[in-house]
Parts: structure tokens; sequence; C-alpha cells
């Protein structure tokens, strides 16, 4: 009684239609790919998939909140009480710091106003919670849970209480995806604090710290260096702390200095974070200020006039955009 | 008939539960150690269930695993479906490996997945993944034959397929 041989129980080997099969679908998964890396397909499509996809996200995420719930609800009061003891004080001092800086956040306002800028200090935040989700991509990406519905936009800065988180990458109707700074395809545009020089910083490889690749060799960076978002490139505001520089060596080709920082913000501990909703303000130049001088009208009615007034106008109007009056 | 539909619904569910722990995170510190687990289960009814298992529902897990991960679309597709056919076409050999042998092939089939995952990442202009990468391959052998057996011994105990 031997086993009837078919195809779906090869004893040693397949046969030619399996090799085939299995080449249409490489063939298959490879063109896939190459689409939806030139078209940005997959996030259409999750958008549309986002009533399924979503309450798994919900799902995977309930354990880490489990956990989280679970480390509340059997500490001890003795740390409790120390943890809101500890939080007391911080919000004393964050309070008295922040009375003092009223009046000089006043001052500059109304300096501000007077030199005629529109960029302001206050912030327009908004608050969000980390889902605990792993997305593939060797943890340089947050999952949030808010999302279009709540009126998030890609390109939003994330920050926490320490300093700037990265941006938002991707939005479904309830989640949004955020781009942490350590990931290797970020780049922020930063300022070392200490002394206003103006670099860009980059993700690295190993997730956890900043690399500044191209410092000028003379330019004076140390060790312990603030960095600050300089505004630059109109996608921050300006001001945020982005990270604090660990070591500044020479670059392997001995044209740039190359610093490596330490991101300012908890990036894995953080689980509330704030959305800012005032996007920096545009770059470029400010909008056509009008021509001053007295109106067309008065302009004495010669035969040339109206020709004239016509050049004159064309020229002096890029004139009055340079010259800040 | 009730049976088959029973062994049919647990077949889905341990597919759909390898998806939603690829996504649940580990603490940091453990999380190079996660293995791929849509790789091991589906590994398993490979070898356990052979008419269940196809080209074309890995292919159909991976793109699932894909929409979830967010990643590149047909990434995973990939893999798996790769995966797959290397256990299929080795699948009455595998079987009668003792256990380590079994969870040293598994280790092979880690590994060159790690290798075609890496593969794509830099054709697709990715960055190297640190060297802690190279770790969930070894971890998820090392767990195969508990989940094998676990499984094995759920099967049994609820009777079915």
């Amino acid at each position: 009684m031997a086993r009837t041989r078919d195809e779906s129980s090869p004893l040693f080997a397949g046969n030619a239609a399996g090799t085939l099969r299995l080449i249409i679908y490489l063939a298959l998964a490879v063109v896939l790919m190459v689409l939806d890396q030139r078209n940005g397909w997959l996030w259409r499509l999750r958008y549309g998939a986002s009533a399924v996809v979503e309450p798994v996200y919900r799902l995977a995420g309930l354990p880490a909140a489990g956990v989280r719930t679970m480390s509340v609800a059997f500490a001890d009061r003795q740390r409790l009480t120390e943890q809101n003891q500890r939080l007391r004080e911080d919000l004393l001092l964050a309070n008295a710091k922040l009375n003092r800086m009223a009046a000089v956040a006043e001052q500059n306002q109304r300096l501000k106003e007077l030199l005629d800028t529109q960029h302001s200090l206050e912030l327009n935040v908004q608050l969000a919670r980390v889902i605990g989700v792993d997305l593939g991509a060797y943890r340089y990406q947050l999952t949030l849970n808010v999302g279009s519905r709540d009126g998030v936009k890609p390109g939003q800065p994330v920050i926490d209480a320490h300093g700037v988180m990265g941006q938002v990458k991707e939005v479904l109707p309830t989640t949004a995806v955020v781009m942490l700074v350590t990931d290797p395809a970020h780049a922020i545009p930063v300022v070392i604090e200490r002394s206003g020089l103006r670099t860009v910083a980059y993700g690295s490889r190993d997730g956890d710290q900043l690399a500044l690749p191209n410092i000028p060799l003379a330019a004076d960076v140390r060790a312990g260096d603030k960095l600050l978002t300089s505004g630059l490139g109109g996608r921050f505001p300006p001001g945020f702390p982005v990270g604090e520089i660990v070591s500044v060596a020479p670059a392997a080709t001995g044209m740039f200095l190359v610093a490596q920082a330490r991101p300012a913000a908890d990036l894995d501990r953080s689980e509330d974070v704030l959305l800012l909703h005032d996007q920096a303000e545009p770059d470029g130049p400010p909008a056509l200020v009008k021509p001053m001088g007295p109106p067309s009208d008065l302009t004495p009615n010669g035969a040339a006039a109206p020709a004239a007034n016509a050049t004159v106008q064309s020229v002096t109007t890029p004139a009055t955009v340079g010259v800040p009056q | 008939m009730n049976k088959q539909r029973l062994s049919l619904w647990w077949f889905i569910g341990t597919l759909v539960f390898a998806l939603v722990s690829m996504l649940v995170p580990l603490p940091g510190v453990l999380e190079p150690f996660k293995p791929y687990w849509p790789a091991l289960f589906l590994l398993y009814w490979s070898l356990e269930s052979e008419d269940r298992v196809t080209l074309g529902l890995a292919f159909m897990v991976g793109l699932g695993a894909d929409l979830l991960n967010g990643v590149v679309l047909g990434e995973q597709a990939l893999r798996l479906c790769a995966l797959v056919f290397i256990a299929l076409r080795f699948r009455s050999r595998l079987r009668f490996f003792p256990m380590w042998q079994q969870a040293l092939a598994v280790l092979a089939l880690l590994l060159n997945d790690r290798i075609l995952l890496l593969i794509v990442r830099v054709l697709a202009g990715g960055t190297l993944p640190p060297a802690s990468w190279w770790i969930s391959p070894f971890v998820g052998a090392a767990l195969w034959p508990f989940l094998f057996l676990l499984l094995d011994d759920l099967r049994a105990r609820l009777r079915i397929q």
C-alpha cells in the first residue's frame, strides 16, 4: 500500500510548479515594494483600512498599558508619596520661574510689537498619549493616540517636558506616527546655545544619539554644549532644547568636526507628549510691503507721467522689500 | 463538521495572535530579543498542517503584517514566502529531525530571513542596523522547542487537526 504521491506531499523535493509559484509571489512582492517606495501607497491603504488597523494597535498597546497600571496599583504608599512630594517641588520651582519669566515675556512682547514682528512666545499645544506599539523600524517611531480627527497634521513638532522628540510623520483617523529625532532619516536644524553656531543634527544608526557631522574645524564646540532648535527650515519653532553634546572629534576626512549629542527629551520613557500647533513662521522673504509715498492720484499729470510712474513703481517695489524700514 | 470549523478558527487565531504579538513592545532592554513571531507560527503550521499552509497564505499573512507595521508594503510578504517555501520543501525531513536539529534548522531559516530583510532595507536606502539586531533569530530558535511542544499539546487537548 504505497501512498499516492501527489503534489501536496513531495517526499524529497518540490516540483517545478512550486518553484514557479514562489518566483511569481516573490516578483509580486518586489513589484509591490517598488510601487510603495515610489508612490507611498501603503499609507493611503492603511488610512483606508484604519477601521481594522487601529483597534489592533489599541489591542497591542494593552499589555504595555496594563504593566503601567499595575506598577501604579502595586506601588507602595511610600514611593507614591515621595513622587508626589518631588512633583510638588518641581511645580513650585517651575511656577516661581514662570512668574519671573512672565514679566520678561510681557516686555519681550511689547518690544516685538514695537518692532512689528508677528512671532509670539505663546504655545498652542495639544496633549497626546503614547500607545505602546512596536512598529518594527528599530525603535525610531512612536505611536500617539490622536489623529486627523483631533486636527493633527503631518509635520507637527512633538515635544515633551525636556525637549524636542520629533515630528508627526503619518496620520490615521485616531492615531499618529511620530518620527523621532534619533531616526537616521531625520535632520533638525540646531544652534549651539553657547556660541550661536548653526548646524544640523541628524539621527544616528544606534538609535539613541544625535550626530552632528559637519561642524567647521575652527568652530568652538565642547562636550556639554546645549543644542537648541534654530528655527531655520520653518518646521520647528526656534528655542526648544534638542540635546547636549557628549563628544567632539575630527572627522575621518579631516575636513570637519563630528559631534555626538544626547537627545534632551526622554525618548523611551515619555508617556505624555505635547503636539505643537503653531507651526514656525514660513521661510522666505516677508510679504510685500506697500510702497510708501504720496497716493498715485496726486502725481502731477504730465504727458509721460503714467509710463514713468509705472517704471518707478516696478523699480521701487523690490527696493522697499529689501531695505527694512 | 464542528470539529473542522474549530480547527480552522484555531489555525486563524494563532496567526492573528502572532501578528498582534509582533506589535506588542517589550521593555527597552529586551527589545532586540524579540523573536519574529509570525515566522515561528507559520513554520509550525507548515510542518504540522501541510494542506493549509501555502505560498499564497504566507503572502497574505505577510501583507497583513506589512499593513500593520507600515514599513514597506510587500517586505514581510517576500520574507514569509521565502521562509514557507523552504520549510515546505524540506518539510518531510524537518518533521523527523530530533528537536535540537529542528531548532538549528529554524535558526538557519530565521537567519536567512534576517539577511533577506537586510538586503531589502539596504536596497531601499536604509541604514545598517546595530549589531544587537542579529540576536533575534537566536532567541527565536531557542524558543522553538517550547513553542512547538506547547502548540502540539494544545492541539492534542482540543483534539483538532
